[in-house]
Formats: C-alpha cells, sequence, structure tokens
C-alpha cells in the first residue's frame, strides 16, 4: 500500500487554484486524496494476511483520522479522544442491545454520541490552550470513563456492553452476511470511504483554511476576523463526529463494547497512530494505523511485552522521525 | 443520615488530608517541572511507581522502611537525571508537544520494563511496624501511618520551601522559571539548572510512589490514574505554582474523602467536576498567572 503511491505528493494546505499552470504529481494526488485513498481501502483486504486485522486498521484509521483533524490540522493535542470513540461505541452498542434499533440507525446514534461527547468536552476544555488541552482532555476523558463505568444497567460496566448482535446488514432488501469476515470488511470500508470524502471536503473548504490558519499563527487568524475559540470548538466537535463514527463501527465489529475502550491507553494509541504516520497528512492516519497494527500483531507473536516495543519505537519516531512515516516520504518528493 | 456524627466528618476530613498530601506531592514535582521546564511530564506516573517499587526491591533486600525513604528519592532522582540529560534535553526548542509525547512513550516503556522484571500482578506493602496502629487525635482513632504521610509530606514541603527561598540555586531556579533568557544571558548554566529540577521533581514522585505503596498497594499501573487526577490537581491549582498544587491537591483528596462518604460512587467523578467548575470559573486556576495558559 505504502510502496504504490510512494511517488506521489499530497499537500494539507489549501490549492491556490490557477496560481500553478503545471499539474504536478503532488496537485494530482492532493486533489483526488479521497478517492486515492478510496482505492487504497478497496484493493486492501487483498494484501493482508487475515482480513480481521484489515477490519481494525480500518477503524482505528478512521479514529485517527478524526484525531488528525485536531492534532494535526488545528494543532491541539487531545489525550482524551477515548471519551469520543467509547461513547460512539457505547451509544451505538446500547441502541442495538438495548433499544433494539436497525444497525443503521444505531450507526447514526453512535456519531450523535461522538459529536455531543466532543461537544460537552470541549466547551470545557477550549477554555484552556496550548499544553493545558492536553491535561484537562485527559482528565475529562477519565471521567466520562468512571461514568461509564458506574452506570452498569446502561453499560455493563466492567463486564462490557453485550448482546450488539447483528449478523445481518439489510439495505433496501439486500441481505449481506455480517458474519462473513470480507463482507464485513466492505460494509465498514462504505462508511470509511464516506468520512475520507467529508474530511477531503471540510478540509477544501474555507473553514478548513481557517483551520489550519489557527493552528500556524492564532493572532493573525484573529486579527483577520476569525473566531479562534468557536473554530475550535467545531473542529472538536467534528473530530468528535469521525471518532464516535469509528467507535459505532468498533461496535458492530467485536459485538461487545469493553470498558477498556474509554480508557487512557485508547487515548494514548489514537496519539501514537497519529504520529507514526505523520499528523496534519490526510493519508498519514491510516498509514500510521497499518504500521502500528502491523507491528503490534507482529510483536506480540514472539513476545508479550509488546508494549515495551511500542513504546521504544514511538520515542524514537518523537526523537528522530517526528513528520512520521507519511510525513517523511512525501518531504522527500514536496516541490 | 443517621450515625453521620460531627466526628466522623472530622475523622474523613483527615483521611482526605493523607490522600491529598499524595497528590500534592505528585503535583508539586509535575508543577516543578512544568514552571522551569514548560515540560509537562507524562512520565511522571510512571516515576510514581517506580518509586514503590524500588521500595518493594529495597525492602526484599532486607532494608527497611527507614532506608527506602532516602534511597527511594535518590534512586529515583538520578534516573530523572538520566531521562532529562538524553532524552528530553535533545527537545528542546523542538515544540512543546515534543517533549510531552516523549514522556508519553516512556512511561509505557517505564512500566513494561517493570512487568518484565516484577511481574503482572502486584505486590502488597506492609506498613511499617513502628506506624501500625492508630492514634487517637481527639476526634476518633486516626491510622498512624496516615498522620506520617501527612507529616512527611509537610517535611519535604518545608524542606522545599526552604531550598527554593532561601539557597542561592533556589534564586536561579525562581528566576529561571520567570525568563530562562536573562537568566542565560547573567551566565547561568540554565541547562544544569534544568537537569536538577528535573531530578528534584522525579525524587519527589518516586518518594510519593513509596509513601502511597503501603496505602494501595504495588502494581505496575499505579502511575496512570494518579496521573490523570495529578492533572486536575494542576489545572485547579494553577500550572507552574507550587503553593496553588499544595492547596488544590489537599483540596482534591478531601473533596474525593468527602463525596465518597456521602456518596461511594460518585468519588472518582467528583474531582473532574471540581475541576469543571474550576474551568468555567477561573480558567487559569487558583494561582495560575493568567498568561502562562496561551
Amino acid at each position: 500500500m505504502k510502496v504504490k503511491f510512494r511517488g506521489m505528493n499530497e499537500i494539507t494546505r489549501p490549492q491556490q487554484r490557477g496560481a500553478a499552470t503545471r499539474v504536478s504529481w503532488f496537485q494530482f494526488a492532493t486533489e483526488h486524496r479521497a478517492s486515492i485513498a478510496s482505492l487504497v481501502v478497496l484493493v486492501f483486504p487483498l494484501v493482508m494476511p487475515f482480513t480481521a486485522l484489515a477490519v481494525n486498521i480500518l477503524i482505528y484509521g478512521l479514529y485517527a483520522l478524526g484525531f488528525n483533524l485536531v492534532y494535526g490540522y488545528l494543532g491541539l493535542l487531545s489525550f482524551g479522544h477515548a471519551a469520543l470513540f467509547g461513547t460512539g461505541a457505547y451509544l451505538c452498542g446500547i441502541a442495538i442491545a438495548h433499544f433494539a434499533l436497525p444497525w443503521f440507525v444505531s450507526i447514526a446514534v453512535g456519531i450523535l454520541g461522538g459529536l455531543l461527547m466532543a461537544a460537552l468536552i470541549g466547551v470545557l476544555a477550549i477554555r484552556t490552550r496550548g499544553i493545558y488541552f492536553a491535561m484537562v482532555t485527559m482528565a475529562l476523558s477519565q471521567c466520562v470513563y468512571y461514568l461509564f463505568y458506574q452506570a452498569v444497567d446502561w453499560t455493563g460496566g466492567e463486564n462490557g456492553l453485550r448482546g450488539i448482535n447483528v449478523r445481518v446488514i439489510d439495505i433496501l432488501g439486500v441481505k449481506l452476511d455480517f458474519i462473513n469476515p470480507l463482507t464485513r470488511y466492505y460494509v465498514i470500508a462504505v462508511f470509511v470511504i464516506a468520512a475520507f470524502f467529508v474530511l477531503s471536503r471540510i478540509l477544501a473548504s474555507p473553514f478548513g483554511a481557517v483551520i489550519e490558519a489557527v493552528r500556524e499563527n492564532e493572532t493573525r487568524a484573529k486579527a483577520s476576523g476569525y473566531d479562534v475559540t468557536l473554530t475550535r470548538l467545531i473542529t472538536f466537535i467534528l473530530s468528535g463526529g469521525f471518532c464516535g463514527l469509528a467507535g459505532a463501527l468498533q461496535a458492530l465489529h467485536l459485538s461487545i463494547v469493553p470498558i477498556e475502550i474509554l480508557h487512557y491507553d485508547t487515548s494514548g494509541i489514537v496519539v501514537m497512530i497519529a504520529l507514526l504516520g505523520g499528523m496534519g497528512t490526510f493519508f498519514g492516519p491510516m498509514v500510521g494505523a497499518a504500521a502500528f497494527l502491523l507491528l503490534e500483531n507482529l510483536v506480540s507473536l514472539w513476545t508479550v511485552h509488546w508494549q515495551l516495543i511500542v513504546g521504544a519505537i514511538f520515542m524514537i519516531c518523537v526523537l528522530f522521525f517526528p513528520a512520521g512515516i507519511w510525513g517523511t516520504l512525501i518531504s522527500r518528493g514536496k516541490p | 443520615m443517621a450515625g453521620l456524627s460531627l466526628d466522623l466528618i472530622a475523622l474523613q476530613l483527615f483521611t482526605g488530608l493523607a490522600l491529598g498530601a499524595i497528590y500534592v506531592l505528585f503535583a508539586i514535582g509535575l508543577s516543578l517541572i512544568f514552571g522551569m521546564l514548560t515540560v509537562v511530564n507524562f512520565a511522571h506516573g510512571a516515576f510514581y511507581m517506580i518509586g514503590a517499587y524500588a521500595g518493594v526491591y529495597i525492602l526484599s533486600f532486607g532494608g527497611n522502611f527507614w532506608i527506602c525513604l532516602v534511597a527511594v528519592p535518590l534512586a529515583v532522582g538520578l534516573f530523572g537525571l538520566a531521562v532529562e540529560r538524553f532524552l528530553i534535553r535533545p527537545l528542546y526548542g523542538r515544540g512543546i508537544d515534543y517533549p510531552l509525547l516523549l514522556t508519553f512513550g516512556l512511561s509505557y516503556v517505564m512500566v513494561e520494563l517493570v512487568r518484565i522484571a516484577f511481574g503482572k500482578t502486584g505486590y502488597p506493602f506492609d506498613t511499617p511496624e513502628v506506624l501500625q496502629g492508630a492514634v487517637n487525635i481527639g476526634v476518633g482513632y486516626f491510622p498512624l501511618y496516615r498522620l506520617f504521610v501527612i507529616g512527611a509530606t509537610a517535611a519535604v514541603l518545608l524542606a522545599l520551601w526552604l531550598f527554593l527561598e532561601k539557597t542561592s540555586f533556589g534564586l536561579i531556579i525562581r528566576a529561571g522559571a520567570r525568563d530562562p533568557q536573562i537568566v542565560r544571558v547573567l551566565g547561568v548554566d540554565v541547562a544544569r539548572v534544568w537537569l536538577i529540577v528535573f531530578g528534584i521533581g522525579t525524587a519527589i514522585a518516586g518518594f510519593a510512589g513509596l509513601l502511597a505503596a503501603p496505602l494501595q498497594g504495588v502494581i505496575p499501573e499505579m502511575g496512570g490514574t494518579i496521573l490523570a487526577e495529578a492533572f486536575v490537581v494542576t489545572v485547579v491549582g494553577g500550572m507552574g505554582s507550587i503553593g496553588g498544587a499544595v492547596l488544590a491537591g489537599l483540596l482534591v483528596g478531601v473533596v474525593v474523602s468527602m463525596t465518597s462518604l456521602f456518596a461511594p460512587e460518585m468519588g472518582k467523578v467528583s474531582i473532574f467536576a471540581l475541576m469543571a467548575v474550576v474551568l468555567i470559573v477561573r480558567p487559569q486556576g487558583f494561582f495560575g498567572r493568567a498568561g502562562l495558559m496561551s
């Protein structure tokens, strides 16, 4: 997957259409980034050792995509994204297990849950800036963890939420077998691909330009008349929508929502994935998710202490390759 | 609320102070490091955990608790010095997020190394014999060890205060927290000051871990929970403010123990509610400088 696109580039900044006469690979890849990512996702299971891993990569990639919107594009480091991911998963699961709602409604409930939780956390955390943001988001997501842990009647508490049995995906009379790994992969892929296009559209919009303007120079963005606080809040909420979707898909995929999904480690993993892949790049989160989960699978084959290796590799990345895998690759080809 | 006497509330208040004392020790290290180096040490919980395990290790060689009280902060502090020198120092000037991310990765490595060395299951940690039992503190019997925790914390705070306010090195530290550039211009080796501050901060974290060990046992994951709670303390108290960390740490401890008395299931949630209120009313915390956050 990575080899295939080595020669290509991408731009995270909005295009100046008409300014450049020559269309480079770089611009081509940027303009069609959502389509390219979708194509990769469609052929991805063919090159993976087993489909379940591919599904995981897809879901964590989507989760990282949502996280990257806040960290990479907006420039705020959140250590509480597990709350958004977990809320999406729990609400989707509750909709199915307690209310027997159809799967597509449940996914919508999950997305809504992610959006609402992001709005709640965002309103509080956005009041702080800089390094504070990481601490406050982490603390608030820990609070969410305890709340879900206590609400045993709804969430199953320590045992996790069980009974999310979706065996058949029914689309206008067409019944798809959700137990079949490959079918499951492509059902989930449809949502991920939709997310690619939505995210790409957001980033290409004037609002997307404001998001990056706030990251690059807050004072100047403010002086240009943009409401910095509101931009941050909206971006955080949008990120919650993506993470909520990822969580909802995770709930469908696992048929159970473990309480660990809200744990601080789940927030940490997405930071690692985004940094490993390349923050602030469109393809980075997916590349990072693939690299991280493949690494985790590989290392856990010969040692149970995979966290040691993963942590060490992460430290090396921070010290020597802060641009991540994808970021390092494209910095070589950038015109 | 039958049987809920004033004495019980007073006792619970003391329990909260003992709990708060651990928060205070943990948070002043965090605050000291942030105030000087502008590094949020995500591995602070791991240093805390290492402190407890160092205690277990020393005791297994027949050492006693009093030796631990001296040796553990020294050992953890030395380790902290090495971490600052070889891992964090290369990252200065590269953005405030990078040291945070690095220490986050480091905490994974430290926790996993401890799991390899000591196993995944925890260790019980006996209260030293002299400190077992309870004493009457006027409102009822209170565990002696918890009193000792409060006393030891007060002693550390006093020592730290004397060090920062009365020694010339403390003066340099305070000046460096205000404006490292000027201090450097005046011919002070700021890198060395930062190194030592990181060492002191982590040493106090190790000390806190050791003190907490008899109260809650020793497991590799013990640092993760307190880290999130200490962030609450630093946000409430004001980042970089030692006085704020002390006041907020005690407050958080008391709030937790009081909520546990009246609504046990809300004990853990209460401190985050406290943080939410502070964020809404006074986002920079009790003693935080308004500018520091931006």
